[in-house]
C-alpha cells in the first residue's frame, strides 16, 4: 500500500500560468458515489486538481475505473441529482459549477462547454433527425432564433464537420449514418453554440483507426481555427499523443503524473505511467513483444474501491510457465486481473498466491484431451484448415428472393486462406469488412453460401450437423464481449463444464474436476467455480471465455476481438495467456482484431480484409513493414503513435493528402 | 414494403382459412341438427327434410365446406321452395332466426362496436399514458404508489362490477347521465357521446393499467438511455427532455399494443355491451350462441378473427413507422 505515487502533480505544467483566468480550474475535487445494494461507497475521484488555460488542450488518461470520465462529467456537474457527493471547487469559464443554480448550469451546458460522448449512436436521439436535434440545442441557448434559422445553423454545423451534402443529411436520423459520420454529427452539435470548451469523453473509442484519425484531425483543426479549449478523456495513449498539450495520468481517482505531453509520454517519471506505456502494443516492433518495462508498483486506492481490478497479485510466479528465453522480466508482474475483484464484496477472500500450478494444470488437462500435436497429420505440411473461395450472403434468398424484393448483401466474397497447425493467423480490417463472418464460417457457426472449407482433409463446409458434431469440439471460438457471451445466471464453473457435459461420457465428478483445472489453467482460482460472471472484471471474464473454449480440447481457436473491450494492461495479459496456450497446447489460432498492433504482436501471418475480400496476405512482418496494397498502407498510417512529434508529422501528412 | 404487405396478407388469409375450417366444424359438433335448427321448432319431418335439401346438407362434408367458401366469394342463393333468397357476397349464410344474411346483420352492429372501441381507446390512452408518464417522473414517491393502486384496482375489478357501480352512481343516484342507449353518431353526436360515456369509462378503467405500466417502464428505460444524458449535458430542461425525447422513445410499444387491443375490442366487448344494453357485435355473438344460430356464430367468429389478424399487421406497420430503425421484412 506504500505507493510511490504523487497525489498532486509533481510539477506544474511547463508553461507559466496564463495571464487570463483559466478556462477550467479544478481544486481538490473529490467525488464519492454512495453505497448501493451491499457495495461500499466508492470514492471515484480523490483530491484532484488541475487547470486548463483558454484554448489549451489537456488529455486525461487512465484505465477503466480510474475516474477520468467522472471528472469529465463533473465539469458540467452531470452528477447533480444522482446522489454522488462532490467536494472541492470546479470553475468553468468563471462559473462555479458545483454551486451554480440550475438555470446558470443549463446556460453553461452546451453553450459555454459542450460535451462529446463516446458512443455517438446511443448518444443521439434515434427518433429525431440530426438537424432537428442540433437545431433544438441551438434554440435552447439562443431563445430569439427562429426555427428556420436554427435549422440553417444546424446544416452549417454539419457542413463544418465535413458531412457531405449536409442540407439533405440533416434530415436523416442517426441510424442512417456510419459510426464516423455520427461522431462528426455529435461534434457538430457541440459546435452549434460556439462553446469555449469541448469535453470529449473517449470520442474515438468506438471507431476504426482510419476514422479515428479523421475525427482527431477534425478536433485539432477546429481547435486551432477557433481557439476552443479541449479536454480529451481517453484510455488510449496514442490518441492523446497527437491531440493535446498536457497530459494528466489518473489512477484510482488520483493524479499520477501531470505535465506536457512530450515529457509524460517521452520521459515518464512515474512507474505507473511507464507500465501503461509499456503495455501498449507497438505496431513498429516485430513479433515477440518488446520487454515490458520491469516496473513494480502496487495497487493503491483499494480503499477508494474505484479500481475494478483487484489486488496486485502475481498470477504466475516469476516467469512461471514461460520459456526461459521469454523477454519478460522477472519480478513482480504488472497489475493482474486475475485477483479477486476488489468490489466483489468479499474482501476477506485470500489473494491467490502465485501458483506454478498453472503448469501442473497443463499436464492434467492436456493428458486427457487429445493433443493436437500428436496427430501425425499435423506436421506433414498439410494445413489444418483450408478455405477456398468462401462467400457468404445475408438477406432474403431463394427463388422468391428477387420477387419479394429481398436484397442480398455480400458480406464475404471469395476469401481463401489456410491455417497451419500451431500457427496464428491474424485477420485485420475495419468494421464491416467481413472478418467476423469469416471467423464464424471457419468454425461453421455460419454456413458458407459458396466455397469449400477443408479441415484435416475433410470437407467441413458441407458436413451435416450430425457428422459435424464430433468436430465441433476441435473448432472453438472465443467471443469479443465476455459479458454477454457468458450466461449471467450460471456459475462460471458450470459455464466451463457445459462443453464437457455436452461431449458426454464423463461422470459428474470428472467434469467438475476438469472444469476446475481449466479455470486454473487460464489463471483463475478453481475455488471461484461457484461464482457468477458479474463478480469478475473484464479480463477475468475473458479468461473464463477462454477456459470454456479450451474445455472440449480444440485444435483451432478462433478469437474474435478477444481483447478489444479491455484496458491495455489487461489486454496484454490476455494476449500473453493466449500465446502461452498456443505454445503449450499446440493450438492453431485465428486472431480477428481491428487493432493492428495486437495482431502484429501475436500472429505469424496476417490477412487484411476490406469489404468482404482479402486485399493482402502474408507473413506478419512483411505485410506490416512493406505493405503492398494502398488500403493496408492507409490502415497502418492511421494507427496513432505514441510520439507526439511523429503524431504531428503524420497529421500534417494526412492534411496534405 | 410491398413484399411485406403481400406476405403479411398471404399469412392472414391462411390464418382465416384455418379458422374457417375449425368454425365450420361447429355445424356438426354443436348440439342439434342444423336443418332442425334452421327450420324452427314448429316444423314437421317433411319440412325439415326440405330445409336439409335447401341447405345442401345431404352432400359430403368437404363439398359443403367448399360451397361455404364459394359463398364467401360469390354469394349464394337459397331456394325456399316458394322463392329464392339471395345472400350477397361475402355470404356466411342466413340467420336461422330471421333469414337475414349474416354479413348484413354483422354490418348493422358494427357501428355500435366501433363507437364503443374507438371512444374507449381514446380514454384509456389518455388515462394510461398520462398515469404512466406521471409515475415515471415521480418514481418512488407517494404519487406513483397511489396511481399504481388506482390503475390496478381498475384492472382487477370485473367489468360488471365497475359498470354497475358507475350506473348506480351516475345514472341512478346522481342522475347526471342517462341510462345508456345507443344513439348513432350520424343522428346526434352529442347524445351519442353522452350515452357512451359510461361504457367507455368502464372499458378504459379496465385497460388503462396495462398502458400505465407499459408507459412507465418504457419511459424509465428511455430516460436511462445515453441520448437523454446528451440533452441534459446540452442544457435542455427536464420538462423538454421528458416531453420531447423520453415520451417519444416510449411511444412505439404503446402504439403497437394499442393496435392489437383495438382489434380485440372489435371482436366485441361482450360483457360491456350486454351490461349497458348496446346492440353491438359482442351482444350479437352472445345472443346467437344462446339461440344456436350457427351461421351468425360462424360469421361473427370469422369477423373477429379478421379484425385481430388485421390489427396485428397494423401494429407491426405502426411500430415501424414509430421507430424508423425497424425495417419490415
Amino acid at each position: 500500500m506504500t505507493a510511490p505515487l504523487a497525489t498532486e502533480p509533481a510539477t506544474e505544467p511547463a508553461e507559466a500560468p496564463a495571464p487570463a483566468d483559466p478556462l477550467v480550474e479544478v481544486r481538490d475535487l473529490t467525488i464519492t458515489f454512495p453505497a448501493t445494494g451491499g457495495a461500499d461507497a466508492v470514492r471515484a475521484v480523490d483530491g484532484l486538481s488541475f487547470t486548463l488555460r483558454p484554448g489549451g488542450a489537456l488529455g486525461i488518461v487512465g484505465e477503466s475505473g480510474s475516474g477520468k470520465s467522472t471528472v469529465a462529467a463533473t465539469l458540467l456537474d452531470l452528477h447533480r441529482g444522482t446522489g454522488a457527493r462532490t467536494e472541492g471547487t470546479v470553475r468553468v469559464a468563471g462559473t462555479d459549477v458545483l454551486a451554480a443554480p440550475e438555470a446558470d448550469l443549463r446556460a453553461l451546458r452546451g453553450a459555454t462547454a459542450a460535451m462529446i460522448f463516446q458512443d455517438p449512436l446511443s448518444s443521439l436521439d434515434p427518433y429525431h433527425s440530426l438537424g432537428d436535434q442540433i437545431a433544438e440545442v441551438h434554440r435552447v441557448h439562443r431563445p430569439g432564433v427562429s426555427r428556420r434559422a436554427a435549422r440553417a445553423r444546424a446544416v452549417e454545423a454539419l457542413d463544418r464537420v465535413g458531412i457531405p451534402d449536409a442540407a439533405r443529411r440533416a434530415r436523416s436520423r442517426p441510424h442512417e449514418f456510419s459510426g464516423g459520420m455520427r461522431q462528426r454529427a455529435l461534434i457538430a452539435m457541440a459546435l452549434a453554440c460556439e462553446p469555449r470548451l469541448l469535453i470529449a469523453d473517449e470520442p474515438t473509442t468506438a471507431l476504426d483507426v482510419t476514422v479515428q484519425a479523421q475525427i482527431l484531425d477534425l478536433l485539432h483543426t477546429l481547435r486551432t481555427e477557433t481557439g476552443t479549449g479541449l479536454l480529451l478523456v481517453t484510455h488510449d495513449l496514442g490518441v492523446v499523443a497527437g491531440s493535446v498539450d498536457d497530459v494528466l495520468v489518473m489512477r484510482g481517482g488520483r493524479a499520477v503524473e501531470h505535465g506536457p505531453v512530450t515529457e509524460v509520454l517521452g520521459a515518464p517519471r512515474e512507474p505507473y505511467t511507464r507500465a501503461l506505456l509499456a503495455a501498449v502494443p507497438r505496431i513498429e516492433t516485430a513479433r515477440e513483444r518488446a520487454a515490458h518495462a520491469g516496473v513494480a508498483y502496487e495497487e493503491e486506492g483499494r480503499e477508494a474501491g474505484a479500481a475494478r481490478r483487484g489486488a496486485d497479485a502475481g498470477r504466475r510466479g516469476p516467469a512461471a510457465g514461460r520459456p526461459a528465453d521469454s523477454p519478460r522480466p522477472a519480478g513482480p508482474a504488472r497489475p493482474d486481473d486475475s485477483a479477486p475483484p476488489a468490489d466483489s464484496a468479499r474482501p476477506d477472500e485470500p489473494v491467490r498466491p502465485a501458483v506454478p500450478a498453472a503448469r501442473t494444470a497443463v499436464a492434467t488437462v492436456t493428458d486427457r484431451v487429445p493433443r493436437p500435436t500428436t496427430g501425425d497429420d499435423d506436421h506433414n505440411g498439410a494445413p489444418l484448415l483450408e478455405a477456398r473461395g468462401l462467400r457468404r450472403e445475408f438477406g432474403r434468398g431463394g427463388p422468391l428472393g428477387s420477387v419479394l424484393g429481398g436484397d442480398r448483401t455480400v458480406a464475404v466474397d471469395d476469401v481463401s486462406l489456410t491455417v497451419a497447425a500451431g500457427e496464428t493467423l491474424g485477420l485485420v480490417g475495419e468494421s464491416g469488412s467481413g472478418k467476423t463472418t469469416v471467423g464464424r464460417m471457419l468454425v461453421r457457426l455460419l454456413d458458407p453460401t459458396a466455397g469449400t472449407l477443408r479441415y484435416r482433409g475433410r470437407d467441413l463446409g458441407t458436413l451435416g450437423e450430425r457428422a459435424l458434431r464430433p468436430l465441433r469440439g476441435e473448432l472453438q471460438m472465443v467471443f469479443q464481449d465476455p459479458v454477454s457471451s457468458l450466461n449471467p445466471r450460471r456459475t462460471i464453473g458450470e459455464s466451463v463444464a457445459d462443453p464437457l457435459r455436452a461431449a458426454g461420457g464423463l461422470d459428474d465428478a470428472t467434469v467438475v474436476r476438469r472444469a476446475r483445472e481449466l479455470l486454473e489453467r487460464v489463471g483463475l482460482d478453481p475455488a471461484w467455480y461457484h461464482r457468477y460472471p458479474h463478480e469478475f472484471s473484464g479480463g477475468q471474464r475473458q479468461r473464463i471465455g477462454i477456459a470454456r473454449a479450451l474445455a472440449p480440447g480444440p485444435r483451432l481457436l478462433v478469437c474474435d476481438e478477444p481483447v478489444s473491450a479491455l484496458d491495455v494492461t489487461t489486454q496484454a495479459q490476455v494476449m500473453d495467456l493466449l500465446a502461452e496456450l498456443r505454445r503449450d497446447l499446440g493450438l492453431s489460432v485465428v486472431l480477428i482484431a481491428h487493432d493492428l498492433a495486437v495482431v502484429r504482436a501475436a500472429s505469424d501471418r496476417v490477412a487484411v480484409m476490406r469489404a468482404g475480400r482479402i486485399v493482402e496476405e502474408g507473413p506478419v512482418d512483411t505485410v506490416y513493414d512493406h505493405p503492398q496494397h494502398p488500403y493496408t498502407q492507409g490502415l497502418l498510417a492511421a494507427v496513432p503513435v505514441l510520439d507526439p512529434e511523429v503524431a504531428a508529422e503524420r497529421r500534417a501528412a494526412r492534411a496534405r493528402v | 414494403m410491398t413484399a411485406y404487405v403481400l406476405r403479411r396478407t398471404g399469412g392472414a388469409l391462411l390464418v382465416l382459412l384455418l379458422l374457417s375450417v375449425a368454425v365450420y366444424a361447429l355445424f356438426y359438433v354443436a348440439p342439434g341438427d342444423p336443418a332442425t335448427l334452421a327450420c324452427g321448432p314448429r316444423c314437421n319431418a317433411e319440412q325439415i327434410a326440405q330445409v336439409r335439401d335447401q341447405l345442401q346438407l345431404g352432400e359430403p362434408l368437404p363439398v359443403q365446406y367448399l360451397h361455404f367458401l364459394q359463398g364467401l366469394v360469390t354469394g349464394r342463393d337459397y331456394s325456399t321452395g316458394t322463392g329464392v333468397l339471395h345472400c350477397p357476397a361475402p355470404c356466411f349464410g342466413l340467420s336461422y332466426q330471421n333469414d337475414q344474411p349474416v354479413a348484413q346483420l354483422l354490418a348493422s352492429r358494427l357501428p355500435v362496436t366501433a363507437s364503443l372501441a374507438v371512444g374507449a381507446m381514446v380514454l384509456w390512452l389518455l388515462l394510461g399514458v398520462g398515469t404512466g408518464l406521471l409515475s415515471a417522473l415521480r418514481r418512488g414517491g407517494a404519487t406513483e404508489r397511489v396511481l399504481t393502486v388506482l390503475t390496478l384496482t381498475g384492472t382487477a375489478t370485473p367489468v360488471f362490477i365497475t359498470g354497475l357501480l358507475l350506473l348506480m352512481v351516475f345514472c341512478a343516484t346522481l342522475q347526471w347521465l342517462p341510462f345508456p342507449t345507443y344513439v348513432p353518431l350520424t343522428e346526434d353526436p352529442e347524445q351519442w357521446a353522452w350515452n357512451l360515456l359510461l361504457p367507455w369509462t368502464t372499458l378504459a378503467l379496465l385497460e388503462s393499467a396495462k398502458y400505465a405500466r407499459l408507459t412507465r417502464s418504457a419511459t424509465l428505460e428511455t430516460l436511462a438511455e445515453d441520448h437523454i444524458r446528451t440533452f441534459r449535458a446540452y442544457g435542455l430542461c427536464e420538462r423538454r427532455i421528458v416531453g420531447r425525447h423520453a415520451l417519444r422513445g416510449a411511444l412505439p410499444p404503446v402504439v403497437a399494443l394499442n393496435a392489437v387491443d383495438l382489434g380485440t375490442m372489435f371482436g366485441g366487448a361482450m360483457l360491456t355491451e350486454s351490461l349497458f344494453g348496446l346492440p353491438g357485435l359482442g351482444r350479437l355473438t352472445v345472443e346467437s350462441v344462446r339461440t344456436v344460430d350457427l351461421p351468425v356464430v360462424v360469421g361473427a367468429v370469422l369477423g373477429v378473427g379478421a379484425a385481430v389478424v388485421l390489427a396485428g399487421a397494423v401494429a407491426d406497420v405502426l411500430y415501424a413507422l414509430a421507430d424508423r430503425r425497424v425495417t419490415l421484412t
